[in-house]
């Protein structure tokens, strides 16, 4: 039942003459059928825009939307054969378990027997099938969360939306939701667009992200593309948790032998070109080490378990470390740094576009 | 803290455990019997006009004649409450106030239900379904809550000549429809206005319309709010003496109209028992309406929309 997606030139503009507000600016995404896109970006982006778009609750000033091949602006939501979660589950509250998912079917019109037994199976792959005569309303967050992606399942739509729908929990549940979610699109594969601000619930579910800011595609990929080559330095630094490091300063020469030269230090690295750019490196592709020229002063050390990151105030700023957990340091004490030749992010220092 | 402000320690009883200090048995008990004793006071007080109406309908027209407001009837005497009923004489028309009261039943059950649910529709459209211009609309419709109804009176009669509806119940409650939608309106669109629009988004994607949506997702949730505007269209439409007095014919006069033409009609003796139980009786449906229905007032809030 999976079905491609094609988003082609969708722009939206609220208001009208010069004091429109264009929140999407010319969006064209392919997705095969089977994929799980990510939309990511933060708040006031136009992501939950362009998904509604795609859901039909909103219409686009511009552009085509094909589900499977059928263009369906102006189709409404209902024909479109969508299904959605919601951020905040969007349970009817008045309605049993039981009817919450099974309502879809019956303004579908499928016959009671075939809609009790669609809402049993659906209840049995989510373990929900002892809550089916509750109402939302005695239901906790993640049991709430598990309705509303039953709901969802019970038909069998063409392609699933999901609108941040993990922000709601608490944090250990979302790792679970996260898992669920996975191993539901696994099973069922069908067409998945998810909408999120986190960029680890982004790297986790999705087979490609779309990395979205005001309104414009910054970047469309694997997770592995979009962590390794960020097209620019927005990308670069909303991807990645401790974000990347951005060095400011100046290329000597290009190929193997350059120099990048820095407030504060000069490194052997290949460059791209000559001239004024900004070098972008992981937290993990920078090393502390005792006697390395580049130095700075350890401001900040933070042990997470698995890691210990460390900020070192140099003269280029503050840059971060990943370290082993095992690393014991005093904040105020000099350190040196090096930087592994071979994971290097050269940017475009004023327009911030990947060289 | 507590000792300056005694009232609190009552007010705040559960709390009391836990602040030991400054909040003794005694300054709770003391202020305890304080508010109990203000409002029996003011139950009293509200209460009063309701027992001398009632205990003069129960008394003879020589209990009265005794001059004592206050006192007790001498026996349960309902004599009053049946003339008043079917046979006190307004003028040469001796039939009570029975005529008036079905003719009160007959406007107010219509005008009630008409208004409530329009109300509820144009509520849900305005907060669920808002298009361009709908707040402005909406700001209009405002007017129509703080508008003095004397202001309608000609232009109203004169569209129920148009419509051939003038002097009929029929008019009237055309008349109660439209002064109380304004109201039910503004209750119904702030309630709804809670209501999440994620909802109305979930229910399109799964396939319901905009009556669906309204039959099977709102409306059930409506119950408190449904229950507030029910009582207050009720009382309103049932005790309105403008619109009675202005619209209605001979035939077609409510019990306000009727209450008021039997109680002001010149006879040589007044006989206050008749008047003060055929009062008893145009106030007795809105009063068991309140009893009734008033705890849906309460009841049924927490049924609200979920949030996560």
């Amino acid at each position: 039942m999976a079905a491609s997606l094609q988003i082609s030139g969708i722009r939206k503009a609220f208001g009208k003459g010069a004091k429109a507000v264009e929140v999407l600016k010319r969006i064209d995404i392919d997705v095969a059928p089977g994929e799980f896109l990510i939309l990511v970006g933060p708040s006031g982006c136009g992501k939950s825009t362009l998904l509604n778009i795609i859901a039909g609750l909103e219409d686009p000033t511009e552009g085509e939307l094909r589900i499977g091949g059928h263009n369906v602006v102006g189709v409404a939501p209902a024909q479109r054969d969508i299904a959605m979660v919601f951020q905040s589950y969007a349970l009817y509250p008045t309605m049993s378990v039981a009817d919450n998912i099974g309502f879809a079917l019956e303004m579908r019109k499928v016959p009671k027997a075939a809609r009790d037994k669609r809402i049993a199976e659906v209840a049995a792959m989510l373990q929900i099938s002892h809550l089916l005569d509750r109402r939302p309303a005695q239901l906790s967050g993640g049991q709430r969360q598990r309705v509303a992606m039953g709901r969802a399942l019970a038909r069998d739509p063409q392609l699933f939306l999901f609108d941040e729908p993990l922000s709601n929990l608490d944090a250990k549940l979302r790792v679970e939701m996260r898992a669920e979610i996975k191993r539901l699109h696994h099973v069922s594969g069908i067409t998945s667009v998810y909408v999120t601000h986190d960029q680890i619930e982004a790297m986790t579910l999705g087979s490609r992200i779309a990395v979205m800011k005001d309104g414009v595609l910054q970047q469309i990929g694997t997770p592995d593309e979009i962590y390794r080559t960020p097209a620019n330095t927005y990308v670069a630094s909303f991807i990645g948790s401790p974000t990347m490091n951005f060095i400011p300063g100046s290329l000597q020469g290009t190929g193997e032998a350059a120099r990048f030269v820095f407030a504060g230090g000069t490194l052997e690295l290949p460059g791209p070109v000559q001239g004024e750019v900004t070098l972008g490196q992981r937290p993990e592709h920078i090393h502390l080490s005792d006697d390395a020229p580049w130095r700075g002063e350890v401001s900040l050390v933070e042990p997470t378990g698995a890691d210990t990151y460390v900020v070192v105030k140099t003269e280029a700023g503050p840059i971060t470390v990943r370290a082993p957990a095992n690393t014991k340091l005093q904040v105020g004490q000099t350190m040196g740094l090096t930087v592994s030749s071979r994971h290097n992010n050269w940017f475009h220092t004023t327009s911030g576009v990947r060289l | 803290m507590h000792e300056s402000f005694p009232h609190r320690g009552a007010l705040h009883r559960p709390s009391c455990k836990f602040h030991a200090k400054g909040c003794t048995l005694n300054t709770s008990n003391f202020s305890r019997a304080l508010i109990y004793g203000v409002l029996l006071i003011a139950a009293c007080f509200f209460l009063a006009p309701l027992y001398v109406m009632l205990a003069t309908s129960f008394k003879d027209a020589a209990q009265i004649r005794a001059g004592n407001l206050l006192s007790l009837p001498d026996s349960l005497n309902f004599d009053a409450w049946r003339l008043a009923w079917d046979s006190a004489c307004t003028g040469v028309d001796c039939r009570g106030l029975k005529p008036y009261f079905v003719n009160s039943v007959i406007m107010a059950v219509p005008a009630v239900l008409i208004s409530t649910a329009w109300g509820a529709i144009n509520g849900y459209v305005l907060s669920l379904w808002k298009f361009k211009g709908s707040e402005v609309l909406f700001g209009f419709m405002l007017f129509g809550v703080f508008m003095p109804f004397q202001v309608v009176l000609l232009p109203m009669s004169q569209v129920l000549g148009y419509l051939g509806l003038s002097s009929s119940l029929a008019g009237l409650v055309l008349v109660h429809c439209i002064a109380g939608l304004a109201g039910t309106t503004l209750f119904f669109r702030n309630y709804y206005t809670a209501i999440p629009r994620e909802l109305v988004n979930a229910a399109r994607m799964d396939g319901a319309g905009f009556w669906r949506i309204f039959w099977r997702i709102v409306l059930p949730m409506s119950t408190p709010i449904l229950m507030v505007t029910l009582i207050w269209q009720f009382t309103n439409i049932w005790n309105d003496f403008l619109f009675g007095v202005a619209f209605s014919g001979a035939d077609s006069k409510p019990i306000t109209v009727g209450l008021n033409n039997m109680a002001n009609t010149s006879s040589s003796v007044k006989s206050y028992n008749v008047d003060m139980a055929a009062a008893v009786i145009a106030g007795l449906p809105t009063m068991l309406v309140y009893v009734l229905a008033g705890q849906y007032f309460v009841k049924g809030l927490t049924a609200g929309a979920v949030k996560g």
